[in-house]
């Protein structure tokens, strides 16, 4: 096990050097001069632009640029925001907080949502209330967030007056925001959840433990969950990148300041360093949380061999 | 909301489908024909196509004008969606936005396709470094946030609708490389494949004349999910305010605006949204009609599933 775990680590280098690479890239791929583009419209004296290139490091050699980028970024360093003029890990550091607040908070509730309609549907195939719920999944699926965020906000917070409309922190005023991330994720969970118990309530050993007298609770909850659960452990791993970019989309509407409403400000106001900074984040979260489900799913599926 | 719902797997269900070349296409439609919910959004779409192509005839007004109405009219007989916070038509706006949302797409989708589709082409088809550089890079970039893979190349490229189109055909170009790649992979085991091959045909050959048309199912598949995801993915970053300028109609970006004003006003914030849902429902159930056309070996899968 601890072998696996250590072997999954060192595969996980490469990525993250090529996450660093593309980091670092998006400076270069500008086309055009970088400094001209982020000076744009302040008509720059032809020093302040010398100067800027020097403090970026735009006047050394690529590859040079490129060594002393990965070793900043293995100090933690992550170089100066142009627009705030702070260290942009200082910044980020900052921001982070809100925005996994908000991305577990969705994922509770992904979670509790699509695994009771998965289960409630998948108890009763094709029944009514398998229609109701798979047909709602087929809604969730398809609403955009940022809209069913408008609606929550115009029923919850506007219309009914439970929850505010906007807002920084936890408690009340994660609930919209966290909604609106949530149930589209809900609807993946549900349907995924339905199909693997579905295909497991047909197998022997379930037939078994329902001819041996075991009550109906105790087949469902020990017996059957455990193993419909397998894939749906991955593929809830698999959307957690997945929901924290969308925070970028919920941030803007619920106006929170996180990463992600910080990334849309950097690119509006083309802040690079900045801009590069958070990729990066997003890149080494990514990294992380597939290291996690990895390690997981060994632990959950003891069949999964750490070859 | 799902920006990448096309996980690896299905991308490679696709690419070792059954249905292959033109007698597939003929099988493939007759299974088509008998899903109701595929054909009434084949229907719904095709509405949606008309709106777009004659949209500006459609419209009860002008769409940009400031002041058509007072601002912020609720619904009523002459402005069936009412109007937006600058006195403009919301179902104008709308009928507008079909066309703009719908040609970023198909637009995206061709960029995507256009990059993807030699890409996968020659991983496939070169094997050995070649396909395992281009594999390992696609396979990271299949993993990694559709949305986040736009908004880098928004970074780089700067906003604007033209360059959110292509940030977001560039998000979707892993997708397709993989899916080539695995039908290749799959195709160049036929005999057809090896007897042109005997026959001196050249690799480009091979793999334009005779595999190209033989995955055109899949690739069918493939865009229509695409265009889905193009759509969500475009409307967000519009949304965002990084993508169309003011006056532009578009459906995110009129979402974007009446944020500011829900305090007031419902309907500017609703129907460009349900115009969104109407149509990515469609394209959904469109697509998994399409998919369970063609390998009926799914139907069971997709009942489980449903």
């Amino acid at each position: 096990m601890g072998k696996y775990i250590i072997k999954r680590l060192l595969l996980a280098i490469p990525t993250l050097i090529g996450v660093i690479i593309g980091a670092f890239l998006i400076m270069h791929l500008i086309p055009g001069d970088p400094v001209e583009v982020m000076l744009f419209g302040t008509s720059p004296t032809p020093e302040q632009v010398a100067e800027m290139r020097a403090t970026l490091g735009l006047d050394q050699p690529l590859f040079r640029q490129f060594t002393t980028y990965m070793w900043g970024v293995l100090r933690g360093d992550l170089g100066e925001s142009i627009q705030r003029h702070a260290p942009v890990a200082a910044e980020i550091a900052q921001r982070l907080v809100p925005t996994l607040q908000l991305t577990f908070a969705g994922m509770g509730i992904a979670i509790v949502f699509g695994f009771s309609m998965g289960i409630i549907a998948a108890l009763r195939p094709n029944s009514w209330i398998d229609n109701v719920a798979m047909g709602a999944a087929n809604l969730a699926v398809a609403i955009p967030a940022f809209w069913l965020g408008i609606l929550l906000i115009l029923l919850f917070a506007l219309n009914l007056g439970w929850f505010p409309v906007t807002g920084q922190g936890g408690g009340k005023r994660l609930v919209l925001p966290a909604l609106s991330l949530g149930i589209g994720y809900s609807a993946i969970i549900a349907r995924l959840m339905r199909a693997n118990l579905i295909q497991v309530l047909e197998k022997e050993y379930i037939l078994t433990a329902r001819s041996k007298g075991l009550i109906e609770r105790v087949v469902l909850f020990r017996h059957a969950l455990k193993n419909a659960l397998i894939p749906v452990i991955t593929m809830i791993g698999l959307q957690f990148g997945n929901m924290m970019a969308s925070a970028v989309v919920i941030e803007t509407l619920f106006a929170r300041m996180g990463i992600g409403r910080l990334l849309v400000l950097a690119i509006l106001q083309r802040d690079y360093p900045l801009i590069q900074g958070i990729i990066l984040v997003f890149g080494i979260i990514y990294i992380i949380s597939n290291l996690i489900i990895d390690v997981l799913y060994s632990l959950v599926d003891p069949r999964i061999h750490y070859a | 909301m799902i920006f990448k719902s096309m996980t690896k797997n299905r991308v490679d269900e696709l690419a070792t489908s059954k249905s292959r070349g033109w007698k597939g296409v003929g099988e493939s439609f007759a299974r088509f024909s008998q899903s109701r919910p595929a054909l009434v959004s084949a229907c719904v779409l095709l509405l949606l196509l008309i709106i777009a192509v004659f949209g500006p005839t459609l419209a009860p007004h002008d769409p940009i004008k400031i002041g058509t109405g007072a601002r912020l009219q609720p619904p009523s007989r002459t402005f069936l969606f009412g109007t937006d916070q600058f006195g403009r038509d919301v179902l104008s706006r709308v009928l507008y936005g079909t066309r703009l949302t719908l040609q970023a797409s198909i637009i995206a989708v061709v960029v995507a396709a256009g990059i993807g589709i030699p890409l996968g082409l020659i991983a496939g088809y070169a094997g050995k470094w070649t396909d395992a550089v281009i594999s390992r890079f696609i396979d990271i970039l299949l993993s990694f946030p559709g949305i986040l893979l736009a908004l880098i190349v928004v970074a780089i490229l700067g906003t604007g609708l033209t360059r959110v189109q292509i940030a977001v055909g560039v998000s979707l170009i892993p997708a397709y490389a993989r899916l080539v790649r695995g039908s290749v992979l799959s195709a160049k085991e036929n005999v057809y494949v090896e007897a042109a091959r005997a026959g001196g045909c050249s690799a480009f050959r091979i793999a334009t004349r005779h595999i190209l048309p033989n995955i055109f199912v899949p690739l069918l598949v493939l865009s229509t999910t695409a265009v889905g995801w193009a759509i969500i993915i475009a409307t967000s970053i519009n949304f965002i305010g990084l993508g169309v300028q003011p006056p532009t109609p578009e459906w995110g970006a009129d979402l974007g605006a009446a944020r500011s004003y829900l305090g007031v006003a419902w309907w500017p914030g609703t129907f460009p949204g349900l115009a969104i849902l109407v149509t990515i429902l469609a394209i959904n159930l469109l697509g998994d009609g399409l998919q369970n056309a063609l390998d009926p070996r799914l139907k069971h899968r997709m009942i489980m599933e449903k």
